[in-house]
């Protein structure tokens, strides 16, 4: 056993309301700077849509991630042989046009055009080149439309689904979205540290961060085709590649990453988990069904005598161990067991989890007289007027999981790599901590039901106000619990980041002299 | 032997290595971030491939074939007695070297014509461009009309590389060369001299152990087997990448 300690993250989705907080308090912090415009280390998508890069989750198209290979695993797209053979010319690589072109608008022609017949505009100019330019896409050019042929459409997830089930989910009456935000995962077999050719790409020991070393990086470019979440990005201007780094200046000072801290829907949350790094390689090459439960029992119990001992032989710090026992990700992950990795078949055993939508996927829309209704309202009242009603009642225990708007099937693909038990397995937990709750706060809800319901999922009333807890009430230090870096005993974390400034990501000291 | 021989093969080599030694270290050691390939493919994707792809494969293979003529003369003086063998030799380094020269003009005029482009390319991008054109005509120039060049090569230019490295120059034997070799010299020690200042940098950084190197890279900050460890001494432990 060798234990390694992991900063992982779960992401709520039901309580996602897609407004885009994290990614500009990201974009203010760290890419708000020439040749970064475009790269958003933090993105929401609107799902059913085709993301940001457009269809990333397509590897036919990217050829990202993992595939297997006689039994072992190979990268699809990068790689020793592919990546150097390649390296002149990276066939696979995407360009700026399947993110889009970065763009401003001429805000000073508002003030200072001439008089004339005409109001002023504020014409759009690219942030490369600074023409004129016709916009045609954005970071969440996608956004809230799911309905729309363009995007939901052509969402990679759609894969066997069937052309009836498809259909269904677009009409416009059933139509459900959902938001989906995405970071680096800081995978525990990340694609990208494996494809760079220079080396610069690496996983930090302590806290499992992956970065890209700016002083290594040599714009061989191959991490951006190997990511297959897309999440490493380069750096058109300095000809370097940049992603994600978790905050962790901030993390180390013991704050929470910027997206998390921002987080409206408080839907984030972070904390230690312990795993047994020699599981790393099965579990990676594990079969597609069951590369899920591989990389939940890789997750090692805090709680253990055994792997306490084994963490501390292995360097790990008694506050990091206390850190993964009150983690909130260990509890929904391993515990609970509500949270899945976004797309587990691309075997890089993402450290990401998501606990699947319930709402509004579970829901259902039924057509309802509503004029009786209307009538009892004040005519001062905003007065709707339609006979739509958006039903989340339950009269049968599991009712609406056999009607739910979004087929199994698109979340699966998703979230549980096409096992449709699992995401039904979550769902039922999520509908039971509901009804129990339905029981303590309105009481409509007989106890023996209760008790019947979460029996089927096997969670107890403990649990169940627990993930209602957490879900609900988490404040913030519920929601983050960040273990000290012990910056004492690390040159690399001794360096006071304040001293940094000036140098990559706070700018850059030595500048690249490129264009005009 | 006059003193602008004297110059362009003595002086220049020996300021144009200097140069190279002092500068690559200097840039390689403290401006680590400027030495970058600086790929432009991001914002072009399309003709890249028809200059990038011929030019890299092209100057590969004749700056191996050059060393190799520089490192075993004899060798290739032996491979190339027989004239089947010279021929293959030839015509192969020939084919290359025209493949690095097409690469290079789609390159001069793909970064010239694309209009994002501009914004990527500075002006050691454009002296680069007419000094590499410049020797890959050059070469093509010499290897079509001084005939087997592998040959005389081994035999003549190597003794003079060799008299370089050796702190005691003899140019008597390439003095009588025609100017065109004498200018392909020249431009050969200037392209070493520019290393240091342009994004040829990148050819001094060629990521070889990746071939070797495990897939996974995790570094630790401290030692992380002694760290807890109250009968070890406290040691500043730098990880590698710092």
């Amino acid at each position: 056993m060798e234990v390694r300690s992991q900063i992982s993250m779960v992401f709520h989705l039901d309580k996602c309301i897609g407004c885009h907080t994290c990614s500009i308090a990201c974009k203010n912090i760290w890419t708000d700077r020439k040749g970064a415009e475009y790269m958003w280390w933090n993105n929401v998508e609107t799902k059913p849509g085709t993301g940001y890069p457009t269809r990333w989750e397509d590897q036919s198209i990217y050829k990202g991630g993992w595939e297997k290979n006689n039994g072992s695993i190979v990268l699809r797209g990068a790689g020793k042989r592919r990546g150097l053979t390649n390296i002149f010319y990276n066939p696979n690589l995407p360009v700026i046009d399947d993110y889009y072109e970065p763009f401003t608008y001429k805000y000073l022609d508002l003030i200072e055009s001439p008089e004339g017949d005409d109001q002023p505009t504020a014409r759009p100019i690219s942030l490369i080149t600074g023409e004129p330019i016709d916009i045609k896409m954005g970071p969440n050019w996608d956004d809230d439309l799911s309905g729309t042929p363009d995007y939901a459409r052509n969402d990679p997830n759609m894969e066997g689904l069937s052309q009836a089930e498809q259909e269904v989910m677009f009409q416009l009456e059933r139509m459900a979205f959902f938001y989906l935000p995405r970071i680096c995962n800081h995978c525990l077999n990340p694609a990208c540290v494996a494809s760079c050719p220079s080396g610069a790409i690496y996983k930090r020991g302590e806290d499992g961060v992956v970065l890209i070393n700016q002083e290594v990086c040599r714009a061989w470019r191959m991490c951006v085709t190997a990511c297959p979440y897309k999440k490493s990005y380069y750096n058109w201007f300095t000809g370097k590649s940049e992603k994600c780094i978790l905050c962790f200046p901030r993390l180390e000072a013991g704050l929470a990453p910027a997206c998390m801290h921002s987080c409206v829907g408080r839907i984030r949350y972070l904390g230690v988990m312990l795993y047994d790094a020699s599981k790393i390689q099965s579990a990676a090459s594990a079969n597609t069904e069951s590369l899920i439960q591989q990389q939940l029992d890789m997750i090692l119990d805090p709680f253990d005598k055994n792997v306490i001992r084994a963490a501390k032989m292995n360097g790990i710090a008694d506050s990091t161990i206390h850190a993964a026992q009150f983690s909130p990700v260990y509890k929904y992950v391993k515990k609970w067991k509500i949270a899945l990795p976004l797309h587990a078949e691309f075997r890089t055993l993402p450290m990401l989890f998501y606990v699947p939508p319930l709402l509004p996927v579970m829901a259902t829309v039924k057509q309802v007289d509503n004029t009786q209704q209307s009538e009892k309202m004040n005519p001062m009242a905003k007065y709707w007027d339609d006979n739509w009603l958006y039903d989340t009642s339950t009269k049968d225990l599991w009712g609406t999981l056999d009607q739910v708007r979004f087929p199994l099937k698109y979340l699966a693909n998703m979230l549980s790599a096409g096992n449709e038990e699992f995401i039904k397995d979550k769902w039922k937990k999520l509908m039971a901590v509901r009804i129990y709750r339905r029981q303590v706060t309105v009481g409509d809800v007989s106890s023996e039901k209760v008790d019947q319901v979460l029996q089927d999922c096997g969670l107890t009333r403990e649990d169940a106000e627990g993930i209602f807890y957490l879900t609900a009430l988490a404040r913030f230090e519920d929601r983050f619990v960040i273990p000290p870096a012990h910056r004492e005993q690390a040159i690399e974390l001794m360096d006071f980041t304040g001293d940094a400034k000036g140098e990559v990501g706070f700018g850059i000291k030595n500048p690249i002299r490129r264009g005009n | 032997m006059n003193a602008f021989d004297n110059f362009t093969l003595i002086a220049l080599p020996y300021i144009a290595l200097a140069v190279f030694l002092v500068g690559s270290i200097y840039r390689y050691t403290y401006r680590g971030f400027q030495v970058s390939s600086l790929s432009s493919q991001f914002l072009e994707g399309r003709r890249l491939f028809y200059g990038s792809v011929p030019f890299h494969w092209g100057v590969l293979f004749l700056f191996c074939g050059h060393l190799i003529a520089f490192c075993f003369p004899n060798s290739v003086l032996a491979w190339n007695s027989q004239p089947v063998r010279l021929m293959i030799l030839e015509v192969t380094a020939f084919i290359f070297g025209i493949s690095m020269l097409i690469g290079l003009i789609n390159l001069f005029i793909r970064r010239y014509t694309t209009p994002r482009l501009k914004f990527v390319t500075n002006q050691m991008d454009f002296v680069l461009y007419v000094v590499l054109i410049t020797q890959t005509f050059l070469g093509l120039w010499i290897a079509y009309n001084f005939r087997w060049g592998s040959s005389w090569f081994s035999s003549l230019l190597t003794p003079y590389l060799y008299s370089i490295f050796k702190f005691q120059p003899e140019i008597s034997g390439i003095v009588p060369l025609p100017w065109t070799v004498k200018l392909h010299i020249i431009f050969a020690f200037l392209i070493i001299g520019l290393i240091p200042f342009s994004r040829m940098i990148h050819f001094l950084v060629p990521p070889i152990d990746y071939i070797w190197r495990p897939f996974q890279q995790v570094m630790w900050n401290w030692n992380r087997k002694k760290v807890r460890s109250p009968g070890a001494e406290w040691s500043v432990h730098r990880p590698k990448n710092n």
